[in-house]
């Protein structure tokens, strides 16, 4: 695939920052509406997939930094785990939320039933949404590059299919 | 028969997914046709959770007095959505590779592994 | 309150925290991933053991995730079980001793037969890890879409181990039918769970399990159920896939497929006998089960006998190995209503088809690790190219022997103990059904005495003129499963006595699974 004219290069530069501005939203107030890590990652690979079109494989490798993906992927996995291991490792139970009610960070209680909505709530949930949304992002645009590497002619050795299918969001 | 009209829709849904899998050539058509087959089971799930007139169930800045339709099978459709992605994208790239290796998407072509 | 406590998720959340640290320890040293993926597997062994310990103590174990105590499943106040639990008894631990044991096993071997300048081998070990995570959680899970996610992480696991040698377009084409197969089957388990929360509301299988009234959607449910989990484990009229999976993955992921497909045959089990048990016509049940049984034993074994190529005729062997647990368990399901006939043999029909489960791992394993190992030196499946192989490769003749002998139920071996068990409570039960089984099992001895002959005896063919042994660790994996294919064949009073035994017990006893959830009142 070719970059395309400058216009839409230009026009995809400019719109791809709202994509990703907004998958960070649906990210962040993944415990406080319809969204999450999955949703928002996907919005932001979108992004990526927008670049893809407008700059061509290479280009876009060049802006996301391909190498950077793998370790970003894993970094958000173990952001999951960890925190899921948490639970564990003070003594109470795997995924128990230990940061809920407990006044610091993500811990103001909230009240039952209706409510505006507060954002300093939820305990490692929304971590946890951040760590899946970084996977997602990476696990996602990896696919897409995989499938635009794929699409090229047939070259010597190997071609680049990854299996990065561990989407692990229970 | 109206109320009915979601369970007919996920028979056809179905129905049409495995009649792809099971009488199309062409590999696109038959991952296409998985797709559709779980497209019919989400909706299954999500159906069933389903309440005459309820809200989704978000407690920020719910309307009142309005019930809520269940939220497990929703999130049972979240994960079967993602396993669907995965599965998706895996089933494309070994399409692509396949692809290159035979030259075709014809299945009746692509048979080494017979017998 | 120690650490031990947290043992049954251990299991899981060991081998899965490696599986995501991979691409970082591989920026190290390739030897750090190695060596961390084969001792999260090993702790899983461990962890496993521990719960076995736990179980054989104080009945069956509940693990609770995020609750405030993990073993009180349900909180006062709550009238049915709101949050996903890890529910352990004999029966589950049994399968993932088996499994762990397989997986680690596994990737021992892995460390050198998948070479490192074939690549991709972080994603190599992080999918391995994870086929080897789903097919934990399938066996350790009490809740029915728990289990779904697990299977399907195990599938997409399998799937992008079979497409690993990507170079060879049949190993594609393999992964890619598989995964066709696998996915509907995947969706129909979700649908069938889709029907049974709907007229429950719940997805726990105790729960499910004590308020099951038959009705139609139940019917629907559990044949879907039925038809979808034998697919998955290879019993015979959707065996099409098996062949071609197992003949083409990596022999180090053969081996642990076996394991894998075995889960699936754990869930079969545990539908019919915890969910539906004899609330649903078990005579119903327990005769499909016979009747794949049969099937696979019989189409599996003859095809395998026309195969040239050693890693298929041994993967149509694992279906007709399947066979024998299918019959063995369902002569059991089939006289599960009826007390005195379930003493006398049914229980014991049921301990040889489960004790079986863990045989058939270890020595089919066995097997797919000696055809990895000719496949390592020769680069070829095919029976026509090899010879004279039992002079350079001492350790891999020795160890296919004992595998060959095993699988074709021949004394001191675990085979022979396991199906010696089969024939003589299948007799009671139906003398012919127990003929067919012997018939099978002449055949099986058949099919490997030409394996033996045309690959390791004979004159040396220019091909195996300068063949060597395989590396330590791959003769050092083989070797963990041939000990305990002979142990297990020395002592099999042992074995069905701590093992297979409660494990048969624990799978007949609907009430007790039911209660160790809900508990004895309500």
């Amino acid at each position: 695939m070719k970059p395309m004219s400058k216009i839409v290069r230009t026009v995809a530069a400019s719109i791809g920052w709202f994509v990703f501005v907004f998958g960070i939203y649906v990210i962040v107030h993944g415990h406080l509406t319809p969204g999450g890590g999955f949703q928002g990652g996907a919005v932001m690979a979108t992004g990526v997939a927008l670049l893809i079109v407008a700059y061509g494989g290479w280009g876009a490798e060049r802006c996301v930094g391909k190498e950077r993906l793998p370790v970003f992927e894993s970094a958000g996995l173990l952001t999951f785990i960890i925190l899921a291991f948490g639970g564990a490792c003070l003594g109470i139970t795997f995924f128990f939320n230990f940061l809920a009610n407990k006044g610091g960070l993500f811990g103001d209680k909230l009240p039952l039933g209706i409510n505006p909505g507060i954002f300093n709530s939820a305990g490692v949930i929304p971590l946890m949404n951040m760590g899946v949304g970084m996977e997602v992002l990476a696990g996602i645009s990896l696919i897409l590059f995989a499938m635009f590497y794929g699409t090229k002619r047939v070259r010597e050795g190997r071609c680049l299919v990854d299996n990065e299918e561990k989407e692990e969001d229970v | 028969m109206f109320y009915d009209i979601h369970y007919v829709t996920i028979v056809f849904l179905i129905a049409l997914g495995i009649y792809a899998v099971m009488f199309q050539h062409n590999l696109i058509k038959i991952a296409i046709g998985i797709d559709i087959l779980e497209s019919g089971a989400n909706l299954l799930l999500i159906v069933l959770g389903y309440r005459n007139g309820g809200v989704a169930p978000i407690f920020t800045m719910a309307p009142q007095g309005k019930s809520m339709v269940l939220p497990t099978p929703q999130a049972l459709t979240l994960t079967a959505i993602v396993i669907g992605l995965a599965t998706t994208a895996l089933m494309l790239s070994l399409i692509v590779m396949l692809y290159r290796h035979y030259g075709t998407l014809d299945t009746r072509e692509i048979r080494r592994l017979r017998g | 309150m120690s650490w031990t406590e947290h043992a049954p998720i251990l299991i899981i959340a060991a081998p899965l925290l490696v599986s995501f640290a991979i691409p970082l320890l591989e920026k190290i040293d390739y030897r750090v991933r190695n060596a961390a993926a084969v001792l999260s597997l090993a702790f899983s062994v461990w962890m496993v053991l521990i719960v076995l310990h736990k179980i054989w103590g104080s009945g069956p174990v509940v693990y609770v995730f995020g609750a405030k105590s993990a073993f009180l499943p349900l909180p006062s106040g709550f009238k049915f079980p709101v949050r996903i639990m890890l529910e352990i008894d004999n029966m589950s631990a049994f399968m993932a001793l088996s499994g762990s044991i397989a997986a680690m096993v596994g990737v021992i071997y892995s460390w050198a037969f998948v070479r490192e300048e074939e690549g991709g081998l972080g994603k190599y070990y992080s999918l391995f890890l994870l086929m080897a995570v789903g097919m934990l959680g399938m066996e350790l899970t009490g809740d029915a879409f728990n289990f779904f996610v697990f299977l399907e992480i195990a599938s997409i696991a399998s799937f992008g181990l079979i497409a690993y040698r990507r170079e060879d377009p049949a190993s594609i084409e393999a992964s890619f039918k598989y995964m066709i197969v696998s996915t509907i089957g995947a969706i129909f388990v979700l649908v069938a769970i889709g029907f049974l929360y709907g007229r429950y509301d719940a997805l726990n299988m105790a729960y499910i399990a004590k308020h099951m009234r038959i009705g139609i959607v139940e019917r629907i449910a559990f044949v879907l159920l039925m038809v979808s989990l034998a697919m998955k484990a290879g019993a015979v009229p959707m065996h099409m896939w098996v062949s071609d999976a197992y003949g083409r993955a990596p022999a180090a992921v053969t081996a642990t497929l076996v394991s894998v497909s075995q889960a699936s045959l754990y869930g079969l089990f545990r539908v019919m006998f915890s969910m539906f048990g004899v609330t649903m016509n078990n005579h119903f049940g327990g005769w499909m089960l016979i009747i794949f049984g049969l099937l696979s034993m019989f189409i599996g074994v003859t095809m395998a006998i026309v195969q040239k190529d050693i890693k298929r005729l041994m993967a149509y062997h694992a279906i007709s190995q399947t066979g024998y647990m299918l019959l063995g368990v369902g002569v059991g399901l089939a006289v599960l209503d009826n007390p005195v006939a379930l003493r006398s043999y049914g229980l014991a029909a049921m301990t040889g088809g489960i004790f079986h489960i863990m045989n058939h791992a270890m020595y089919k394993g066995l097997l797919f690790l000696t055809a990895g190992a000719i496949f390592y030196r020769l680069r070829t499946f095919n029976l026509n190219e090899m010879g004279g192989l039992a002079r350079k490769m001492k350790y891999t003749t020795i160890y296919f022997i004992i595998g060959a002998a095993a699988i074709a139920g021949l004394p001191p071996f675990n085979g022979f103990a396991s199906k010696l068990m089969i024939y003589e409570s299948v007799y009671k039960f139906n003398p012919l059904l127990s003929v067919v089984a012997m018939v099978v099992s002449i055949l099986t001895l058949a099919s490997f005495v030409k394996v033996f002959h045309s690959a390791f005896l004979g004159p040396e063919i220019s091909k195996t003129r300068d063949v060597r042994e395989v590396p330590k660790s791959m003769v050092i994996g083989m070797g963990i499963m041939a000990v305990i294919c002979i142990l297990f064949g020395l002592f099999p009073g042992m074995v069905v006595k701590y093992l297979a035994g409660p494990a048969a017990v624990s799978l007949a006893n609907q009430t007790g699974y039911i209660s160790s959830v809900i508990g004895g009142g309500m």
